[in-house]
């Protein structure tokens, strides 16, 4: 019987390295039972390795790992979960046809022979439901049928339905709802009151001052720092994940007045946006504020003809009214989309061909297309946005998701755009990745006369408030598909910005 | 810098030639295997000649099923299609036309059953593989009606010489003309993937289709043309097979459009969408003939064949698995 003292999870001095690259080197984590344990650092800082290596999915070079004491040596996945680690990753991996109850106890049904023993089955899931306040649900309900909130919710029923004692949570709010986040984090507290041990990985910073009891931070695969939450600010954290001060995050350079090059007035789509009004001008970046689900990205996927509009007026420079994408590109009109990996870029294609799909034309006598001329077109692309790669022949699957977006945002610059549609650019990327991010935004909308580049105009939906009062010239709000007029970032507060999105304040 | 670091590399650059030239090493080492067995009956120019022959109808409908693999689809219907366009071709030469206009009468035949099901796909969003099992049967059932249940013969023209052996007097043409046409045909068909927009949209649709769109990719447009250029292809199988068999006949090619899906996959071809060559195509074909033949050659009974093509499928992607999970 291992004695109280011994920590719940214990990993020392873990090592890894995949050929040249070393992905972790002597990281030791300690988390003791009843405990919210927050592992933060950028991409490619090493957290997600260090999670595969607990789960099984990896071996580890060196170091060891224990459970309540004992050794623990997982050589597979399913070894880590039958000795009760229960990883929630950020994709949810639940089976969308099946009932609520059948995805809790999948793997484990208890039968007797080949029969299952529906008494028992009903018995677990509900404990597990009533667990996770999730009771009011009928355990016979589809999975598909549940919000992206309430599936997370039975994962998470899956892992104390298997008896997890460590309980590994991936960016678990990136698609949440405030009120769900906040939901989420009560039920993090009771899980850590009931003696859960709990790692919680997030980019996002105050949900980790919120949630959790101690930290550690990873860099370039090393801890370089640990202690109490309670102890640290939040910019503290910052700088310590990306090693450097990160006061000039954000950049908002003077930027010159131009026409109005984008209008929408009383826009309406299929459900949202129910309607919509604003003005872009070159040289502004107008930011789009709101909760999820509010009809922010619906809005710009009407603009840019990715979905369709029910009523309205839509002027983008001479051209009036809506049009496909491919007119929208033909207009100088550009748009990033907030899933990178299923619709942004065609991730087994190379770095190459996501950039240059938009435009095709004058890479090759004869409207043909030259593979070479493509490449070292791609290359100079590469080396301007500074994106991390082998080169423009790489698949684009294995570029961090920062590179990723960099080059997604690349094909807006390389096609020469002058409207950017932007849906959380920075969504799920690292730090130094959204300094640079921000940036390139700032260039863009200030323009080079010298150069010849005239100054763009930026239309940005995102969620993370400090970034949209950091960019943005102007920001609107959007509540349950209208949205309110844009007002000076100067005028407004993060306080202001979230009641208005709730509904519960007055914006104007 | 490191022997990690050039082995990762050395490593990533073998998979990558193995991807490139995988299926013709397979090629290579059938012919191999039969080449040592059968030296002499195998191992002869005449051989080689006859086998290619074989191939002509299977590799041409190929590069027809490359475009809609890659793009991430599938077409059940290319052997009703194939037979569709030999009793077309048949009724139009016994309607008078002339040989050439026979020729372009099938192969449009082929291109209308493709946009027709191009259109289904795209306008009613209905999955390839449903649409074409729908029209696997339809195509066949007009194939029949129109030659009302029998075969239908023709008279004479060049068309028959497509796919005959090269023989003395003509020996400056080195292979018979149908297999001309398929080698010319898979150049450009290369060509047009590798270095146009079209091409490019293929492979981007295959990808990731909501990208395609998002980047301004017309879709549901380019979804159309490609089975019916697919389909196109088959409209000149068809032509082919009518060669080789001189007539049109409404019951030929039943179960070929397993054949010829199964040679865009043994040359490298992902049902997934996104990957697929026009070479690994032919070259799929081709291993797939040279086993016939070759156990043919042996002796060995029908089935043997059957059962060692069907093991050469499952190897042949077993093999591109692996290969993917190296390279990760």
């Amino acid at each position: 019987m291992p004695g109280s003292s011994n920590p719940r999870l214990k990993m020392e001095n873990v090592s890894k390295r995949f050929g040249a690259t070393i992905a972790l080197d002597g990281v030791s984590l300690v988390v003791q039972a009843g405990q919210v344990h927050a592992l933060v650092g950028e991409n490619g800082a090493g957290k997600s390795t260090l999670m595969k290596i607990l789960s099984g999915a990896y071996k580890a070079d060196t170091g060891s790992l224990w459970l309540d004491g004992e050794s623990y040596l997982p050589r597979h996945p399913l070894d880590g979960r039958k000795a009760g680690v229960a990883m929630i990753y950020q994709e949810l991996s639940l089976a969308p046809h099946l009932s609520i109850e059948d995805n809790i106890l999948l793997g484990i049904e208890p039968s007797r022979g080949p029969f299952l023993q529906w008494d028992e089955i009903h018995k677990r899931a509900k404990d597990a439901m009533r667990q996770l306040g999730l009771d009011h649900l009928a355990p016979s309900t589809q999975v598909s049928s549940l919000s992206i909130a309430e599936q997370q919710l039975v994962e998470l029923a899956r892992a104390v339905a298997i008896g997890c004692r460590v309980l590994v949570l991936d960016e678990p709010t990136s698609s949440l709802t405030q009120k769900d986040i906040e939901r989420l984090f009560s039920l993090i507290g009771e899980l850590r009151g009931r003696g859960y041990a709990v790692v919680y990985i997030s980019h996002f910073l105050e949900e980790v001052k919120q949630a959790t009891d101690r930290f550690t931070v990873l860099r370039d695969g090393r801890v370089v720092g640990s202690g109490n939450t309670s102890d640290m600010s939040i910019s503290d954290l910052a700088a310590m994940m990306v090693g450097r001060d990160v006061k000039d995050m954000y950049t908002r350079s003077k930027r010159p007045d131009g026409e109005v090059i984008l209008e929408v007035s009383d826009l309406a789509g299929i459900a949202n946006p129910k309607s919509a009004s604003l003005e872009l001008a070159r040289g502004e970046v107008l930011g789009i504020a709101g909760l999820v689900g509010a009809g922010r990205t619906e809005l710009l996927r009407a603009i840019f003809g990715l979905a369709p509009v029910q009523k309205g007026h839509l002027r983008v420079g001479a051209f009036i009214g809506p049009a496909s994408p491919s007119v929208r590109w033909a207009q100088k009109v550009g748009m990033v989309s907030e899933d990178r990996k299923q619709e942004g870029l065609a991730l087994n294609l190379t770095v190459a061909d996501n950039l240059t799909l938009t435009r095709l034309e004058g890479l090759g006598p004869f409207g043909l297309i030259l593979p070479s001329v493509q490449v070292a077109r791609s290359r100079s692309w590469i080396d301007r946005l500074g994106i991390k790669c082998e080169g423009p022949d790489q698949q684009v699957n294995s570029l961090s998701g920062g590179n990723q977006q960099k080059l997604a945002l690349a094909r807006l610059l390389y096609h020469d755009v002058d409207v950017l549609l932007l849906d959380e650019p920075t969504r799920g990327i690292d730090v130094g990745s959204k300094a640079e991010i921000y940036r390139l935004i700032d260039e863009l909308a200030v323009g080079d006369e010298d150069g010849g580049r005239s100054p763009r105009a930026v239309l940005m939906v995102s969620s993370y408030l400090p970034e949209l009062l950091g960019v943005c010239d102007r920001i609107a709000v959007m509540c349950r598909g209208i949205l309110q007029a844009a007002r000076p970032v100067e005028e407004l507060t993060e306080h202001e910005i979230m009641l208005a999105a709730t509904g519960t304040g007055k914006f104007q | 810098m490191t022997k990690g670091q050039i082995s990762a590399k050395s490593l990533r650059w073998v998979s990558g030639w193995l991807n490139k030239f995988g299926p013709f090493l397979g090629l290579v080492f059938v012919i191999i295997v039969f080449g040592l067995l059968r030296p002499r009956t195998f191992l002869s120019w005449g051989n080689f000649e006859v086998m290619l022959l074989q191939t002509a109808v299977v590799g041409t409908a190929a590069l027809g099923m490359t475009l809609i693999i890659i793009s991430g689809g599938i077409d059940l219907s290319v052997g009703s299609n194939i037979a569709l366009c030999t009793v077309a071709v048949a009724l139009l030469l016994n309607a008078g036309a002339s040989p050439l206009i026979a020729v372009f009468g099938g192969i449009l035949v082929g291109a209308a059953s493709g946009t027709l099901i191009g259109g289904l796909i795209t306008r009613l969003r209905i999955t390839p593989f449903i649409v074409t099992l729908g029209m696997w049967g339809a195509i066949r059932g007009a194939a029949k009606g129109l030659a009302g249940e029998q075969m239908v013969f023709a008279p004479d023209t060049w068309l028959n010489g497509l796919l005959t052996t090269v023989g003395e007097q003509k020996s400056w043409m080195i292979l018979p003309p149908g297999v001309w046409l398929m080698l010319i045909l898979a150049l450009l068909t290369a060509g047009m993937l590798r270095y146009t927009r079209f091409g490019r949209h293929i492979y981007a649709i295959g990808s990731n289709e909501m990208t395609a769109r998002l980047c301004g990719v017309r879709v549901e447009r380019t979804k159309v043309m490609i089975y019916a250029l697919g389909a196109a292809f088959a409209g000149v199988a068809g032509v082919l097979q009518f060669s080789y068999l001189t007539l049109g006949d409404p019951t030929t090619a039943i179960g070929m459009e397993l054949d010829v899906i199964a040679a865009v996959v043994i040359g490298g071809g992902s049902l997934a969408g996104g990957v697929g060559s026009v070479p690994g195509s032919i070259i799929g074909a081709l291993i797939m003939t040279v086993v016939a033949n070759g156990c043919t050659k042996l002796g060995l009974d029908n089935w043997v064949q059957e059962i060692v093509t069907g093991l050469i499928i499952v190897l042949a992607v077993a093999l591109d698995q692996f290969r993917h999970r190296r390279a990760d």
